[in-house]
């Protein structure tokens, strides 16, 4: 479906994707994660043909993004992320029209849409809030019959509520078989939807894989209680942050090493245990957290 | 007081937003009335000459409708209030209504105000500040006025009545566009209510100035006009001017009372919930973003055409005998009528290509607005969705300046009673568009090849219009006139037609277009 790698794109002196690497396989659902800057809406424009790669190979849907723009963009619908409309248009007239120059959508599908985001496609644009404007765009992509879906932070601006609507939507698609690039913020929205994650910092692909394979080189965090003390714990390969009292205690242990920490304390004796697996906060945290240390330094 | 809290401070914030543009505005004036009245002193060096002038123009009715009633256009300070009392008024009441709509409705719908009003704001605070800078405005620019036409020599008295009976005008409309902004929820919508006001004023006092003047007692313009500068002058109407001013702003305050942030009295009609297929075609979707400016530009070109052709039947008698007038106006072995009407045609053609210009740059306006990404993420190819909007600058042009050419042509026929000359007149404008289509290229090359520089095309076109008017007068040399595209027009109908020129233009506006859309093609959007 896309497959990208060393892709570079520079403004000036300004190295914005540094090469970059995404592949995103047919029928799945990707994350694309990244703090603000990182390059993610540039690597969608990049996708998208609005933008030209300096360096580096980019496919999509089996065509150059560049080259073949149109008859791609044909099999694929997009909601940017800050969504600008024209503001004495009505927002089903902006539907309409970016659904038609892309060729055509279902009346039954928009109306179905409409009514499922509670939006009233007869306010012009410029009435709209935030998170109404980021409806508008997201009836056009929802209701279109395309193969691959587009999403640069889709959700920003949205009610709980619709968020959620927003999460049923892309469950449907992942069912139909269709694919979806999701950029976003919004680390539980990416562990509810999305089956692969691309994790992406100063322009660079800095972890990718599956949810599974990602937890699997993080932590995960134990707590325990046990018959003997667990005061060794600590000399064990991959225990972090560990405290004790009594027979209490509680650590983060490296994923690949929680064979060997759970081997320790059944030795002890387990009276109780509960472990968390790790979360998509943690990784995010564990590649951005030299950046939080960097701020606390400079403060 | 709470209301007022943070006066001063907005007061402040506002007039450094507006440090650039009220001195633009007050050049803007100081420039038209200087150059007219240089102009009346060049034309008419003597009183004989002048008197002539004056009793040409006392009966045309055709130019009081245009520009106003004339009481002492024997004098040079008296032609120059004839000639801007009326349309002067227009641009001082413009000028009101772009900075009140600035500081007041346009931030409501941008929801800066909301933030500025969540700190220690009175609710008239912006109101109050906006309405103290844009009376400075009009005061400066009143006081700008008086000092020009002092610099020519004319009496104190005619002088200082011209700048308040102009700055008289600005300040109503300065009241009209408080109270506009109050009722409309859209900066856009507030203008429209502002500008229809305007327009009626402008066609009570037209109505009114050619027949017994009662209904130019109707219209603030014509309030300013009863000042008769430089006849004799009255300064009552300038307490009526001021005392509407006042129960204006009383008005909008009231309605300011009463209203919400961001609403206005006028609830928003609700759009249609589905788009015409005409409009989801790129070049009828460039159409129905251009044809508010295409209709706008249009029907000034027309009225300006049909001012044109008034004027154009006693072009003898008002333009005089002057060498300059031979330099601007007899470049041609024509008639003098068909030179002026060709000079006319001329400077309403430079006029228009300010529509083709805007037409090309709302390209660009579209790439910054974020509005182009979603388009091209569709299965809009990106030669077809500029190739809609530089069709409509193109055609668009030749509306324009045709509506110009059928302007001139339909007050000629009625001026000498013959509509012979209709098609001849219609002509003579669409044989200027070649030129204005060089323009159209240039503005579409940069575009594609230099997008942060496109605002250049302005510049082009300011150019033009300095070689136009200025270039046979300072005896420019050749190769620098032959720069400007407008150069190489046969100036129709006092000249004989040449076909070679029109197709070489056109050719090089194709070319020139075919370059930016191939290098819009192949950069990065948005640029």
């Amino acid at each position: 479906m896309i497959s990208v790698s060393g892709l570079v794109k520079t403004f000036g002196d300004f190295r914005a994707l540094d090469e970059l690497d995404l592949a995103v396989t047919p029928g799945e659902v990707h994350g694309f994660l990244g703090p603000n800057g990182a390059g993610k809406s540039t690597t969608i424009r990049v996708l998208l043909g609005l933008l030209r790669a300096d360096a580096g190979e980019v496919r999509l849907l089996g065509g150059d993004p560049w080259a073949d723009a149109v008859a791609l963009h044909r099999r694929l619908a997009y909601v940017p992320g800050e969504v600008n409309l024209w503001p004495n248009l009505s927002g089903g007239e902006a539907i309409d029209l970016l659904a038609r120059l892309r060729g055509g959508i279902s009346p039954a599908r928009k109306a179905e849409m409409l009514e499922r985001f509670e939006l009233d496609p007869t306010k012009k644009n410029r009435t709209y809030s935030k998170g109404n404007r980021q409806k508008v765009a997201l009836v056009a992509a929802l209701a279109a019959d395309v193969e691959l879906l587009v999403l640069d932070e889709p959700t920003s601006g949205l009610d709980p509520l619709k968020e959620e609507v927003f999460q049923q939507c892309i469950e449907e698609v992942r069912r139909a078989g269709r694919t979806v690039l999701l950029s976003s913020h919004i680390l539980a929205e990416v562990e509810a939807l999305c089956d692969r994650v691309t994790i992406i910092r100063e322009g660079r692909t800095v972890e990718r894989g599956s949810l599974a394979e990602l937890r699997h080189i993080t932590r995960t965090s134990i707590s325990v209680e046990t018959d003997s003390p667990p005061d060794d714990l600590g000399e064990l390969p991959g225990v972090h942050g560990l405290e004790v009292v009594d027979h209490r205690a509680r650590f983060d242990v490296d994923t690949n090493q929680l064979d060997g920490a759970l081997r320790r304390l059944s030795t002890l004796g387990i009276r109780s245990l509960t472990s968390q697996p790790p979360t998509l906060e943690e990784l995010f945290l564990r590649h951005y957290g030299d950046e939080l240390d960097r701020a606390v330094d400079a403060e | 007081m709470s209301a007022l809290a943070g006066t001063v401070t907005m007061l402040r914030f506002i007039a450094r937003r507006e440090r650039r543009r009220i001195p633009l505005y007050v050049l803007v004036f100081v420039v038209l009335i200087a150059s007219t009245a240089a102009q009346s002193e060049a034309l008419y060096p003597t009183q004989a000459e002048r008197d002539e002038y004056a009793a040409t123009v006392a009966g045309n009715p055709g130019l009081i409708a245009m520009v106003g009633p004339t009481y002492a256009v024997t004098s040079v300070g008296g032609d120059v209030a004839w000639q801007w009392g009326a349309i002067g008024g227009v641009v001082a009441a413009l000028m009101s209504m772009f900075i009140v709509g600035r500081h007041t409705r346009a931030e409501e719908q941008s929801g800066r105000s909301e933030l500025v009003r969540a700190s220690v704001l009175g609710r008239r605070a912006s109101t109050a500040a906006t309405l103290l800078v844009v009376a400075v405005a009009n005061l400066i620019a009143g006081a700008a006025i008086a000092l020009t036409m002092l610099g020519f020599g004319q009496p104190a008295g005619g002088s200082i009545a011209l700048g308040a009976s102009l700055a008289g005008v600005g300040l109503v409309f300065a009241g009209v566009a408080l109270v506009a902004v109050q009722v409309s929820q859209s900066t856009s919508g507030a203008y429209g209510l502002v500008g229809a006001v305007l327009g009626a004023a402008y066609a009570l006092r037209a109505a009114g100035d050619v027949g017994d003047g009662a209904l130019s007692w109707l219209s603030p313009i014509g309030w300013g006009q009863a000042m008769r500068p430089f006849a004799d002058e009255r300064w009552w109407p300038l307490l009526l001017m001021l005392g509407v001013t006042t129960v204006l702003v009383a008005a909008a305050f009231a309605l300011l009372e009463r209203r919400d942030d961001g609403a206005g009295l006028i609830v928003p009609r609700p759009g249609p919930s589905h788009a015409r297929p005409a409009m989801t075609r790129p070049l009828g979707f460039a159409l129905r973003l251009q044809r508010g400016a295409l209709i706008g530009w249009g029907a000034g070109l027309f009225f300006g055409g049909l001012s044109i052709g008034l004027t154009g039947q006693d072009a003898d008698s008002i333009l005089g005998d002057s060498e300059e007038v031979d330099e601007l106006f007899r470049q041609t072995a024509g008639s003098l009528v068909d030179n002026y009407l060709a000079v006319s045609l001329l400077s309403m053609a430079l006029i228009g290509t300010g529509f083709a210009i805007q037409a090309v740059l709302r390209m660009r306006a579209e790439e910054t607005a974020g509005h182009l990404e979603p388009l091209l993420a569709t299965a809009l190819a990106r030669p077809r969705w500029a190739a809609g909007h530089v069709a409509v600058a193109a055609a668009g042009t030749v509306a324009v300046v045709g509506a110009c050419g059928l302007g001139v042509g339909i007050a000629d026929a009625i001026a000498s009673d013959d509509a012979g000359r209709l098609p001849l007149l219609v002509g003579s404008a669409l044989a200027l568009v070649p030129a204005v289509w060089v323009l159209v290229g240039i503005a579409v090359a940069l575009f594609g090849l230099l997008p942060r520089a496109a605002t250049v095309a302005w510049g082009a076109l300011a150019g033009c219009f300095l070689l136009a008017f200025l270039g046979p007068l300072l005896s420019v040399p050749d190769w620098v006139m032959d720069l400007s595209p407008f150069t190489h027009v046969p100036l129709l109908p006092a000249a004989e037609l040449s076909l070679t020129p029109l197709l070489a233009m056109t050719a090089i506006a194709a070319a020139l277009a075919a370059l930016g859309l191939i290098a819009f093609r192949r950069r990065d959007v948005p640029a």
